[in-house]
């Protein structure tokens, strides 16, 4: 690779990059996100490498291993170029006859294909699986095209051209404006529209500014920004580069959870094959503009995704919030002006550059635009990343893209939005993702974390489950969100062991309200929103607990006991070993016991059992 | 790799503050843990106070002030993970192990943590072992990871079937 010393030499190198990519017939695309490696996607890889070369077809056919598909549930996912056969739950031993079958002969292997699990019929191609159909993939489906670790493909793939038309012939104001008029809002959970804050930076006084890429993800059961800057980070990069140039600055972090290995290492490739082209450095491209990127590994901590705690954590400091009397715009990272966005915000900036602010606007609601990721995950049928265009109906994703509940089991409710966000019981699914409708709700958009609950989740316990995670994450700055939510938790806690009162329930919705509108930071006054949202729309759960001491899903430990079914016990033993409490006796072949007063009832019996023979009441 | 030496963490960061979280990471990476002797040497290599050092690595979930087991568990409790039932495998390894989340076995083969979310969460409930991430996990897959650790000893263990 050389030094790129202007924006000719830019596209110079991109038609030689598409021009060699021409003299493959085949590609064979193989997603190597970290659900598919879980899935042992790195075998694969590696022996359909092999294979090509044993076949003698590694001169013809391209082997890219490319970011997350999406589609997680069926990984490991191989696609095939340019017929776009979609095989899943690939394994390493299928390598010889996909390479043997497919890519030399074009013969379809019917076994790897998709099966639709409504028509039970094979699927070829991933258009025609509804998993897809229904999406509006502009973000995700970039993926696919470029092997994270290439910054040649991700060039061929016409990445860095919108830096350079801006670098080229638009001035900073007029991309701010650009952003402004496409009605872009943060992706991270706050839904902040990005062309103010870039303006507000832009103006804002002095020389020393900084962008920050925010990829703390701590939503728990939300990923899809880590799934971008693995699967795809230069297109982040290629963000922030725009929106330095735009609010003028030179400096640029990108904060990353420690707990993505794969998103690290991808970005410090990525970074490293920029400096090496020229694209990062002093005067990029021949131009004025000059910026660097460091790489930032954060420590482990939710708050440190709100913006003054992650810039207090960059400096190297505990990463609790300030006040935001000044905004981080004016006095952000050492006091500077400074622009943060998250992954998923950055990654939308090039395609608004490219296609015009009025395309972006064409797509969503009249408040919110473009489209959003989301992570469809829980008890649901296809698990995985899902873009949609803003305001779709949330029905449309839960069933036709999610496919509906497992096990024949009746969806109860949605929770979006992770840890600030609410549950939403079935009677709102007509409500479209929409940052503003979904708020009026007690619910919001947030980083798009869809977890999907059934008629076995109990919603007192998602409840307590969210307030036990803020606990255990309120950095303890301020006392109503240390204070507040230690009291909350002590409430449900009685209420689900059996102790809580109807006068209890009032006094946690005062003390929820008390919190939001108290706390400090934006994460303290969104953490009484799973509360909320549960007392507004599933109270008659709350009620069961405490009038009637029951749990209707069959979760709240106190609430419950355990016992096996004489007519289908058979003996097997299985649920004995697996008790760790040692509650379970009974011979080989004859029916098991279990003994109340050593279960812990912590259902591990239960999900072991194979003939559906212990019960729960 | 061989492990760094603190020096060779320290190397390039020497009087940056800002360097704090960083290298502690790579302390961390390199030993495990984060002992005493170390935070010392950062403290004294970055110029930032011994407590703030401390704070600092006290603070954060991802630095551990304690050795880890050989085999070292990593349980995602995110909502994904939690509707499926993940509480149930950390009940399980910790009835195993019989030490809590944070401790090590006294045979010092085994600990265990439970973190808020792995990323994975279409595939949950999953845990994590060294690099090898494990999905769909149920408590008998995961007895069976732990037997398979125990007999293996040393030995890496690369998948365990969880199809």
């Amino acid at each position: 690779m050389y030094r790129l010393n202007s924006i000719r030499e830019l596209e110079h190198l991109r038609r030689q990059l598409v021009e060699e990519r021409k003299t493959f017939v085949t590609t064979v695309m193989t997603c190597g996100g970290t659900g598919c490696q879980a899935s042992r996607s790195r075998a694969l890889i590696t022996a359909i490498r092999n294979e090509l070369i044993q076949q003698g077809l590694d001169g013809k056919v391209r082997l890219r291993a490319t970011g997350c598909h999406g589609f997680c549930e069926q990984g490991p996912i191989v696609v095939i170029e340019p017929s776009n056969i979609f095989y899943c739950h690939v394994a390493p031993d299928d390598a010889f006859e996909i390479v043997s079958q497919t890519v030399a002969r074009g013969k379809v292997i019917e076994r790897l294909l998709y099966t639709d699990p409504v028509t039970g019929e094979k699927v070829h191609t991933e258009s025609q699986i509804p998993f897809y159909q229904r999406q509006d993939r502009q973000v995700l489906s970039l993926n696919r095209l470029v092997d994270p670790c290439s910054i040649e493909d991700y060039i061929a793939a016409g990445g860095y051209l919108a830096l350079a038309g801006v670098l080229d012939r638009v001035a900073p104001e007029e991309i701010v404006r650009e952003i402004k008029a496409s009605g872009l809002r943060g992706r991270g959970g706050g839904g902040f529209p990005t062309g103010r804050k870039w303006t507000e930076c832009r103006e804002a006084a002095g020389d020393e500014k900084y962008v920050i890429c925010n990829a703390d993800e701590g939503d728990p059961g939300a990923y899809m920004d880590r799934c971008v800057l693995e699967g795809n980070p230069h297109l982040v990069f290629e963000g922030m580069m725009i929106g330095a140039w735009a609010v003028g600055a030179r400096k640029g972090y990108v904060y990353v959870r420690n707990e993505y290995p794969l998103a690290v290492e991808h970005s410090r490739i990525a970074v490293q094959q920029m400096c090496e082209l020229g694209l990062l450095g002093n005067n990029i491209l021949g131009t004025s503009f000059s910026f660097d990127i460091d790489i930032a590994r954060g420590g482990g901590a939710f708050v440190c995704g709100e913006s003054t705690a992650l810039m207090a954590s960059l400096e190297g400091k505990v990463g609790e919030p300030r006040p935001k009397d000044v905004h981080t715009v004016v006095d952000g990272l050492y006091h500077k002006p400074t622009v943060l966005n998250n992954v998923e915000t950055w990654a939308n900036v090039p395609a608004i550059i490219r296609n015009g602010s009025a395309w972006f606007a064409s797509k969503g609601t009249k408040g919110s635009k473009g489209t959003k990721i989301l992570a469809l995950t829980g008890r649901i049928k296809n698990t995985g990343l899902v873009e949609v265009a803003m305001g779709t109906p949330i029905r449309t994703v839960v069933f036709d893209i999610g496919g509906g509940a497992v096990n024949g089991n009746a969806i109860k409710s949605v929770q979006i939005g992770g840890p600030s966000g609410g549950c939403l019981p079935v009677t709102k699914f007509d409500l479209p993702v929409d940052f503003d409708v979904l708020r009026e709700v007690g619910s919001m958009v947030g980083s798009g974390g869809m977890v999907v609950m059934d008629e076995e989740s109990c919603m007192v316990d998602v409840a307590k489950y969210f307030l036990g995670f803020l606990q255990d994450e309120s950095c303890g700055k301020c006392l109503p969100c240390r204070l507040g939510i230690d009291r909350m938790l002590e409430i449900i806690t009685d209420i689900t062991e059996g102790r809580g009162t109807l006068k209890q329930l009032d006094l946690l919705e005062e003390l929820a309200e008390t919190v939001a509108e108290t706390a400090l930071c934006g994460l303290g006054k969104t953490a009484p929103n799973p509360v909320l949202s549960t007392l507004r729309h599933f109270r008659s759960e709350y009620e069961a607990h405490i009038n009637g001491k029951k749990c209707p899903a069959g979760v709240c430990k106190a609430l419950i006991t355990y016992s096996i079914d004489a007519d289908k016990c058979n003996g097997c033993g299985v649920c004995l070993r697996g008790c760790v409490h040692e509650a379970i006796t009974g011979k080989k072949k004859e029916t098991h016991n279990i003994d109340a007063r050593r279960c812990q009832k912590c259902g591990i019996c239960r999900s072991e059992c194979k003939f559906d023979a212990i019960r729960v009441a | 790799m061989p492990p760094k030496t603190l020096d060779q963490v320290l190397e390039g960061r020497r009087s940056q503050p800002h360097q704090l979280i960083e290298a502690l990471q790579d302390v961390q990476e390199n030993y495990g843990f984060i002992s005493e002797e170390a935070m010392q040497a950062v403290s004294q290599g970055l110029g930032v106070p011994l407590m703030e050092v401390y704070r600092v690595a006290s603070f954060y979930k991802a630095f551990k002030l304690k050795p880890c087991g050989k085999n070292h568990l990593i349980m995602c409790m995110g909502t994904a993970c939690h509707v499926r039932g993940s509480r149930l495998l950390l009940e399980q390894a910790v009835g195993q192990f019989g030490v809590k989340p944070g401790e090590v076995t006294p045979d010092g083969l085994f600990s265990v943590e439970h973190v808020n979310c792995l990323g994975a969460c279409a595939l949950g409930p999953i845990v994590r072992e060294s690099s090898a991430y494990h999905h769909h996990m149920t408590p008998g897959k995961l007895r069976k990871l732990i037997d398979n650790l125990r007999r293996q000893g040393t030995e890496e263990i690369h998948h365990v079937q969880t199809k």
